[in-house]
């Protein structure tokens, strides 16, 4: 018999050679913490719902797995999902859902939480709750289960997912899931007072919690929402978002995991600063990650200091929403460039707007390397289209700027669009390819070359809850294939320039399964579980998804109901409609909102209010938080001590890269 | 142009160190690729002062040979590295060895002295527990093995599928039963001429299921337990290490 908190690798050891890449279920990354189970009284598995290579870099679960493991009364091991060849071994075997740090099964820990950035992980989630032996439906637990938590970016609206989950943290993590270990540990310490039910009602008590088995959702005749209320005394009626406030003051990932097997994104990440206040009307995570918080400029450079120390990463990722907006990035970028000139340490700034500016960050960071390509994000085919998602920039700044690239020694630049934008006509969409045309024509008279290469990539747009657009219609999958293919033809037929245009889409299918979980209600979990029951998995890989199998689910599953998949997503929503997920709070005034969108299809634009007076969004008002920018006008503090290749090992191994000079 | 980096010219390493490295437990699942890149990060966190190849983006100077395949542990990989300065071997050893992930074990470190550390490494000891096999029916499994002068198995190769003699590379294969992590298995010592392409123990073991229909009830743990130059009688393998040690001594005496 196995004992709570035993290891279970000597069962998964024996499935291991029949399996893909077993590498990515071994564990054994470098940094990874392994504490003994019975030297804390709370425990967490860390679940990123996709598989190791993409879930490893996350940076949501690496700053909570130290987090919560600096903590001596409680340790957090990870875990992700397994694929089916897997999956299927582990059945027959009778080997749980482990975590890759001990080894342990799952169903062991107190809390299970899970953090999920896109909708398209939550089959991921059923199969994990399933192998790890926990009943599928949070109604049907008892006080020896984990305590199921979702966060991330999706948890804004974790209403498809309520019937599944004990708990969502909405906001920031760090502080709520230190607050939910501290509730746990008491819980536990007073001898589970009111059982499960107990530990939910302390948990509802914490700020940015919540709890969905604590609110009643009551529905119309037509479908809508009536109306959505708590039941229980703990729960406010209202969840507002976690904001955590100085950067600073949390410093991580400290020491970043590196793994084995190799993933996405194998670089060292420090976030410059959260929140974005540009106020691009599609975007969700710049409308929830208010307000814009900075990192200050030598924070950042201890945290790459240290990170690369502990690391050897040979890459190093500038990351925020829209990283050349950072007060001061241009002596950080310059800063660190002298810094690592001679190390053959790269530094990329992802997420960058489209202006000169950028071209000139972008040259700094490359000074000695390679410059190959360079990606920016228009999103908007036309002037018009822009001023509708508040992303504006002219035709002509845009050629300018690309061709500035080229003429700096870029070989190739990416666009990003989007199709399917509110107000969108296929004119609009067909701009693109004048834009590229014009694009590849500058830039070879610019570069003197002919090889220069331009990339079209362009994907549906989703309309997302705590947005503008989340009224908004979705465009359908034919109408977005539809305007897709008009551009593909458009630009490939064009004789001077089109065989240096790249053009790359996603078709509009996987789009509604994401817009259908992105905006749905309770009841959308019924089709989770019925596409998650008939087989699906790994709903963000093209090879596992099934578009039809999503459909003929949701007609089974929602055969009662007067809503259907048409109602969740190519439907606008008028203004009076209770929305899923208006009981949870993001700061964001409705009112606002409102008018924001109703401005979108006006065409007009809206200010940042970094630059600009406040713009009474709500956000800090309703929060209590405030813009933290700098400039500081400090500087990158000195490393210790500087020994580029020196040959004398010793000196060089005990050296803290991270340490400040006094 | 401008923005283009005009290569870097390349500098010959001041010296080249072979290491002698091992996979062990359940790093053993580790590819060779998974290896090379938590090496190259050892080297920067150890801050190695490596040679580097010329060109737009260089790589530091590292020559692997005969990496045992995924899934197989070892106690006998070998790679050498250029360096551009005099380090000492055991220093370096001990800091890279702390550099790597607990299971990649960098466990020896010798200053080459010669040109072919390759050319030494003519055949490999592995060990393969066979869990849940009885002893008498490997030996008859074993027997037929031994008695047959060619067995042809197949095995997809970068080149694609091959065919290719699984028995002439074997040049001796003991029996053996229990070890001290599992008592109910059996164990195949085989020494193995290294070659192209080479036989590997899962060869191995497909010709025993060709020539005996070996059946395993669980999966084999393969273990390559020494790799190096054959001895007289191609029984054993000696230390590939052995003329870089003699020759440092000679070379400080």
């Amino acid at each position: 018999m196995r004992n709570s908190g035993d290891s279970v690798f000597p069962e998964l050891e024996r499935l291991l050679p029949r399996v893909s890449k077993p590498v990515q279920y071994v564990g054994g990354e470098l940094n990874a913490v392994n504490k003994p189970w019975d030297s804390v009284q709370a425990r967490w598995a860390l679940m990123y719902p996709d598989a190791y290579e993409i879930g490893l870099p996350n940076q949501g679960v690496q700053i909570l797995y130290e987090i919560l493991n600096e903590r001596d009364d409680a340790l957090a091991e990870r875990t992700y999902a397994v694929w089916p060849d897997l999956e299927a071994e582990m059945r027959e075997h009778n080997v749980p859902q482990f975590t890759v740090d001990a080894h342990r099964a799952v169903g062991d820990f107190d809390v299970f939480g899970l953090s999920f950035s896109t909708e398209l992980g939550y089959t991921n989630m059923l199969t994990a709750i399933d192998l790890a032996g926990i009943p599928l439906h949070a109604a049907d637990r008892t006080e020896d289960h984990p305590i199921v938590v979702s966060g991330g970016h999706a948890a804004f609206n974790p209403e498809p997912i309520s019937m599944f989950v004990d708990a969502a943290v909405v906001g920031d993590g760090e502080e709520a899931a230190l607050e939910i270990t501290d509730a746990v540990i008491k819980w536990k310490a007073e001898g589970r007072p009111g059982g499960r039910q107990g530990l939910l009602e302390l948990l509802a008590e914490i700020d940015g919690v919540y709890v969905p088995s604590f609110y009643d959702v009551t529905y119309l005749d037509n479908g809508q929402i009536e109306r959505v209320v708590a039941n229980n005394d703990h729960a406010p009626w209202r969840v507002g978002k976690r904001t955590v406030m100085d950067l600073d003051e949390w410093p991580y990932p400290k020491a970043p995991l590196v793994p084995l097997a190799e993933t996405v994104h194998e670089r060292a990440s420090v976030e410059i600063f959260r929140g974005c206040t540009r106020g691009c009307r599609f975007c969700q995570a710049g409308m929830i990650t208010r307000p814009v918080r900075e990192r200050s400029i030598d924070t950042v450079g201890s945290i790459i200091a240290n990170a690369l120390d502990k690391t050897g990463f040979d890459e190093v990722g500038l990351l925020s929403l829209s990283s050349a907006d950072h007060s001061e990035i241009a002596p950080m970028t310059k800063q660190l460039a002298d810094r690592y000139e001679d190390t053959k340490t790269s530094l990329s700034l992802p997420s960058t707007r489209v202006d000169a500016f950028n071209i000139d960050l972008a040259n700094e960071l490359t000074r000695n390397g390679r410059r190959s390509g360079l990606t920016f994000a228009p999103e908007g085919g036309s002037e018009r289209i822009r001023r509708v998602i508040n992303k504006t920039v002219s035709a002509d700044d845009l050629i300018r700027t690309v061709t500035a690239a080229y003429g700096a020694g870029w070989r190739q630049v990416k666009l990003y669009f989007m199709c399917g934008l509110p107000t969108e006509t296929d004119e609009d969409v067909l701009e693109i390819a004048d834009l590229a045309r014009e694009v590849i024509r500058a830039g070879r008279i610019e570069s003197g070359r002919r090889d220069i290469r331009c990339t079209v990539s362009i994907g549906g747009f989703v309309p997302k809850p705590h947005t503008p657009f989340q009224w908004a219609a979705q465009l359908g999958w034919q109408e977005t294939d539809d305007r897709l293919h008009k551009l593909k033809d458009a630009i490939r037929g064009d004789k001077e320039v089109g065989r240096a245009i790249g053009f790359r889409y996603h078709d509009g299918r996987p789009g509604i399964v994401e817009g259908l979980l992105s905006r749905g209600d309770r009841r959308v979990g019924k089709i989770i579980e019925e596409v998650w029951r008939d087989g699906g998995r790994f709903d963000g890989w093209s090879e596992y998804f099934s578009f039809e199998r999503w459909m003929e689910s949701a007609e089974r599953a929602l055969a009662d109901d007067p809503v259907d998949v048409d109602w969740y997503t190519t439907r606008e929503r008028e203004e009076s409609e209770v929305l899923p997920w208006d009981h949870l709070d993001s700061g964001l005034n409705k009112e606002w909102l409102w008018e924001d969108w109703l401005d979108a299809l006006d065409e007009t634009e809206v200010d940042d209010c970094r630059w600009e007076p406040c713009f009474d969004c709500g956000v800090c008002d309703q929060m209590g938080t405030q813009i933290q920018v700098g400039p500081t006008g400090r500087d990158l503090l000195p490393l210790a001590v500087v020994n580029a290749g020196s040959p004398s090992g010793a000196a060089a191994a005990s050296m803290g890269c991270g340490s400040r000079l006094s | 142009m401008s923005g283009r980096n005009p290569g870097r010219e390349f500098i010959p390493p001041v010296a080249k160190i072979r290491l002698q490295y091992a996979k062990r437990g359940r790093l053993r699942f580790s590819s060779h690729r998974d290896f090379q890149r938590a090496f190259e990060r050892a080297l920067r966190r150890a801050e190695v002062p490596m040679a580097y190849s010329a060109g737009f983006r260089p790589h530091p100077k590292i020559s692997y040979a005969n990496a045992a395949p995924t899934g197989a542990a070892s106690e006998a990989e070998y790679i050498e590295i250029g360096v551009m300065a005099d380090l000492d071997p055991a220093e370096l050893r001990a800091k890279l060895d702390d550099a790597m992930p607990p299971g990649l074990d960098i466990v020896d470190a010798v200053k080459a002295t010669d040109k072919d550390l390759v050319a030494r490494l003519e055949g490999s000891v592995w060990q393969i527990a066979l869990p849940g096999v009885k002893l008498d029916v490997l030996d008859e499994a074993v027997a037929k093995f031994l008695a047959a002068s060619e067995i042809l198995v197949s095995r997809r190769t970068k080149s694609g599928m091959r065919e290719f003699d699984a028995r002439a590379a074997v040049l001796n294969l003991e029996t053996s039963f229990g070890m001290p992590s599992n008592p109910d298995c059996a164990i195949i010592t085989v020494v193995v001429a290294n070659g192209t392409p080479s036989v590997r123990p899962d060869d191995v073991l497909e010709a025993l299921k060709q020539v005996a229909d070996l059946v395993l009830p669980e999966p084999p743990q393969v273990t390559r337990l020494a790799q190096g130059p054959l001895a007289s009688d191609k029984r054993s393998v000696g230390d590939p290490l052995a003329p870089d040690r003699a020759g440092a001594i000679s070379q400080t005496h």
